[in-house]
């Protein structure tokens, strides 16, 4: 009883793993945030980069801004929110972190939640914004 | 033959500009409290930001300075004047005996030895080597403990969920807050929003400069007229300075 219990759990658990897996490789496939283009013609590095250390760059440089008071740095979250803010049907550009946007397609993809955007500016502020950096 | 002539006029043309880019900063440090720091570069402890505030000139019904630091830094509140996050304020003071009162503008006094820093159990409160004093929302824990110690009652704490703000002030909830003396602007080499508004808007009664600068017009006028601190006698060493209290 108890060997035909575990053949039956054995089994179980492989048309589990099989069909997990299946639908992960379907998904993987196919499923990959379609991100919304970015203005500028180039990142800061490059893109395998960007995707393993930006929140490094961004966690280093941070500290450096506020703390130091260091400006126009080459790695900026201002600038990254500048550049790849889509811009809506009426012309207003779209928070970077609502869904199917560049910051927020990615995370959710990731299943990371993104922390900056409970303080930081979600679209560029140019328009209104005084300070010129 | 018209080569070496021209090489002359191309010498004297850059000769002349030598000499105007020599003349310039000059005229830009007689003019402009600040100039624009270089990109990359960090702010130093050459510079000591302050302000004078002539509290004679300073209009008991003139909230200039208040509305100009609610736009900038883009405070809109809930209608709840206690909770509410507020950077710079008017306070009025009143001498009970003669019955004297006039108002004042309060905010951060970025002191040398600022309570606030003293206090704080994870860092967040600094002071950059310019002397502007920050909080780091990074590492913000949210404990208020520096609300507590500051004698100013400058700092605020943020209550409510915060969308729309602006790119050069991030701000959140769980987070103190307090005036960051503008430090967007001084980067910039601007003044800040207050001091900006009182020339334009009000009566002329705040000068902001460098008080680590002999030649700045805010050193001169504090090395020659009378001036105190509010609270002194605490010995925090503020950036700010009154006239008139």
């Amino acid at each position: 009883m108890m060997r035909r219990l575990g053949a039956i759990g054995s089994l179980l658990a492989a048309v589990l793993v099989v069909t997990v897996l299946g639908s992960w490789a379907a998904w993987a496939a196919d499923g990959r945030p379609d991100l919304p283009k970015p203005k500028g013609e180039q990142c800061i590095d490059t893109v395998d980069n960007m995707r393993r250390g930006h929140f490094d760059m961004l966690e280093h440089q941070r500290s450096l801004t506020l703390r130091q008071g260091i400006r126009g740095a080459k790695v900026s979250l201002k600038e990254c929110v500048a550049c790849h803010a889509a811009e809506g049907a009426d012309g207003k550009p779209i928070p970077v972190n609502a869904p199917g946007q560049f910051c927020q397609s990615c995370h959710a993809y990731g299943a990371v939640s993104i922390d900056c955007f409970e303080c930081h500016a979600t679209t560029p502020k140019g328009a209104d914004a005084s300070a010129q950096r | 033959m018209t080569c070496p002539n021209t090489n002359k006029d191309r010498r004297q043309f850059l000769a002349g500009v030598a000499a105007t880019a020599v003349l310039a900063p000059g005229v830009v440090l007689l003019t402009a409290p600040a100039s624009a720091r270089a990109p990359g570069e960090p702010a130093t402890s050459a510079n000591r930001w302050g302000l004078l505030i002539d509290t004679t000139l300073c209009k008991s019904d003139c909230t200039a300075c208040v509305g100009a630091c609610v736009k900038e830094m883009g405070l809109e509140g809930h209608d709840r004047p206690r909770t509410d996050a507020q950077y710079i304020r008017k306070v009025t003071v009143s001498d009970p005996e003669t019955g004297h009162s006039h108002t004042l503008p309060v905010m951060c006094q970025h002191c040398a030895k600022a309570a606030c820093i003293e206090v704080c159990p994870t860092g967040a409160s600094m002071r950059r080597a310019d002397g502007i004093v920050l909080v780091d929302r990074h590492i913000c824990i949210g404990c208020r403990y520096c609300m507590m110690a500051c004698p100013y009652k400058a700092r605020s704490f943020t209550h409510e969920e915060q969308d729309n703000q602006k790119s050069y002030l991030p701000r959140g909830k769980g987070c103190v807050e307090a005036c960051t003396l503008c430090a967007h602007r001084i980067d910039d080499g601007r003044e800040p929003a207050c001091v900006e508004a009182c020339v334009t808007e009000g009566q002329g009664a705040m000068l902001f400069g460098d008080l680590a600068d002999p030649a700045s017009k805010i050193a001169q006028r504090v090395a020659k007229e009378a001036s105190s601190r509010i609270r002194a006698d605490l010995g925090l060493e503020p950036a700010v300075r009154y006239q008139g209290i």
